[in-house]
């Protein structure tokens, strides 16, 4: 039932004393090494000394994507290159990539991270894991092979993408855990579906996750067309990867594997620490990490903490749904609104994919928005009258959801741009000036 | 007895017409008939072709969205009034029309109307009824 139960079990006194030493050791490793961060505590006159008690990570200057940039490629590295064993690398869509190294005992952590959530689970050993993230510079498909490596569970490299190969993998391996993007999953339920490929001749039990924000309308889609429980997996590849946090069978929060990352949350507009329960952004730092240690790095990811001992037993700190990132957040019309509303609202449509893209212009000095959605067999018509139906019920279900008037677009299946098999939901092209 | 149509989602993209009606045209599927309702970003595609079955899988294999409903087709007198008697037995009946196209053939001086109607079945009795034949797949292969 636990892959490491000391660690996911132990008690408040355990775990803070054990996160304590941890992060003494991590702090000092940084400031002795890493120039980053000896410049960034001796303008502020911070000395790893003064890190005494867990409340004194407060007192750490917060790391930021930009400064991981900068550092662009190793230049954030606590240890000699020679002990770098691998890289990955997240997409620069904006400037040059960010860079994470690891040293062989960073990617044991990973794997021992990523086990954790697949016995959460409820993976075993003997079980079939069809790794439908992408294999390369992004973390989803190498992360999700350590721990299957580590668990000793048979790992299928499939990789992102090939979708008649998914299927018949499913089929002929009858692998049991599915592990790939929240929208790639949705497709391969789709998928199923059309090829006629009837749930019995599946196997699958488990879905893995993550990398992408998804609404809880999305899960009943995937877990009815590929008749499986999911798991929201949760990280970022300037921290680690994936299974930094990861949900358990429970699907009420994602267990934060916190003897290895420390969260916190803040007001992303004064930086201040809020407490458990509060809604703000995730602040992670690295325990145990050698190659790339990082201190407070903001995430952007909106989130609360709970404190409390899970139903499953574990006593890790959960972080719950991921509502939106503090820059995908749109301010449209004066309103704010996140992509994932817009999810919300779409797939209370009958028939309606979870496929859209969000377009916001200023063609003089209004916002304008087109929400396009890719349109589906299920709500295609003949009659033009019953497509500006659905049309409009789109629209106003995104109204009720976000108080937006916005114009809706169908368009054709598999038009909508994605990159790296993920799905690219916003482009903003007003200028600010 | 009704005719079965095949309907097709197009965008409003350069090229997206054409590339369905290749795509037909390289399994051999004859067009007899087509007509486009559209709207500034997209547009349905209707037509009525010798093999619905290969349109379709051809069609879905090169990702358009694909619908098979009925359709009524009717042969009209190429002359005035030809289409008004027609409409006016639905008019008093009060079955409202959806959508209608016509196209001829060479082979007949009549002009070829596909008509799509809120109640098929109630349509269908209003024709017999008034003794307006209906035309068959049999009917439109000889065409
Ligand atoms: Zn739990």
């Amino acid at each position: 039932m636990f892959w490491n139960e000391k660690a996911e079990c132990m008690n408040k006194e355990e775990k803070e004393k054990i996160q304590l030493e941890r992060l003494q050791k991590t702090v000092k490793l940084a400031y002795e090494n890493v120039e980053f961060y000896k410049k960034r505590f001796d303008e502020i006159g911070l000395k790893p000394e003064d890190i005494k008690t867990l409340k004194d990570i407060e007192k750490i200057p917060f790391t930021t994507k930009s400064d991981l940039r900068e550092a662009y490629p190793l230049g954030l590295l606590a240890v000699p290159r020679e002990e770098i064993v691998e890289v990955h690398a997240s997409s620069g869509t904006t400037g040059k990539p960010t860079v994470t190294a690891y040293t062989q005992n960073d990617l044991d952590i990973w794997g021992e991270c990523i086990a954790r959530g697949l016995k959460m689970a409820g993976a075993k050993k003997e079980y079939i894991i069809q790794n439908a993230y992408g294999y390369g510079l992004f973390t989803g498909g190498f992360g999700i092979h350590h721990g299957g490596n580590r668990m000793g569970a048979i790992t299928i490299p499939i990789s992102a993408g090939n979708t008649q190969r998914q299927l018949d993998t499913m089929v002929d391996f009858q692998s049991e855990i599915l592990t790939c993007t929240p929208s790639y999953a949705a497709y391969l339920g789709e998928s199923r579906e059309k090829a006629g490929i009837p749930l019995e001749d599946i196997n699958l039990k488990i879905g893995i996750h993550g990398a992408e924000m998804w609404t809880s309308e999305l899960r009943n889609r995937i877990e009815t067309s590929l008749g499986i429980k999911t798991h929201n997996i949760y990280g970022l590849t300037e921290v680690m990867g994936p299974g930094v946090a990861q949900e358990c069978k429970q699907q009420n929060g994602m267990h934060i594997q916190d003897d290895h990352f420390y969260p916190e949350i803040i007001d992303s507009e004064t930086g201040e620490t809020l407490d458990y329960g509060e809604n703000g952004e995730l602040v992670l730092t690295s325990l145990t990490k050698t190659g790339m240690p990082i201190l407070r790095f903001r995430t952007k990811d909106l989130t609360s903490l709970i404190g409390e001992k899970c139903e499953c037993g574990r006593t890790t700190v959960r972080m719950t749904r991921i509502t939106g990132r503090s820059d995908d957040m749109l301010k449209i019309k004066g309103v704010m609104v996140f992509p994932s509303q817009i999810e919300k609202a779409l797939l209370k449509v009958h028939g309606v994919t979870p496929n859209y893209l969000i377009h916001v212009t200023r063609p003089d000095i209004l916002d304008e928005v087109e929400v396009k959605v890719e349109a589906s067999k299920e709500l295609f018509s003949d009659e033009m009258k019953e497509m500006e139906r659905v049309e409009k019920q789109i629209q106003s279900s995104i109204r009720s959801e976000t108080g937006l008037r916005v114009d809706v677009t169908l368009c054709e299946p598999e038009s909508l741009p994605r990159s790296e098999g993920k799905a690219v939901r916003v482009i903003d092209e007003r200028e600010f000036e | 007895m009704t005719v079965k149509q095949i309907s097709i989602f197009v965008e409003n993209k350069e090229g997206r017409i054409k590339k369905a009606i290749d795509t037909l045209a390289k399994e051999n599927i004859n067009i007899r008939a087509l007509s486009i309702a559209d709207t500034t970003k997209y547009g349905i595609l209707r037509l009525i072709v010798s093999d619905n079955e290969k349109a379709i899988e051809a069609l879905e294999n090169d990702g358009f969205i694909v619908k098979e409903n009925e359709v009524i087709l009717l042969s009209v007198p190429d002359e005035p009034n030809g289409l008004n008697s027609t409409l006016a037995v639905f008019d008093e009946t009060g079955i409202n029309l959806e959508y209608l196209y016509a196209f001829v053939s060479s082979k007949t001086d009549k002009a070829i109307v596909v008509m799509r109607l809120e109640n098929m079945e109630k349509a269908i009795n209003a024709l017999n009824k008034n003794n307006i034949k209906i035309l068959d797949t049999q009917d439109i292969k000889d065409l």
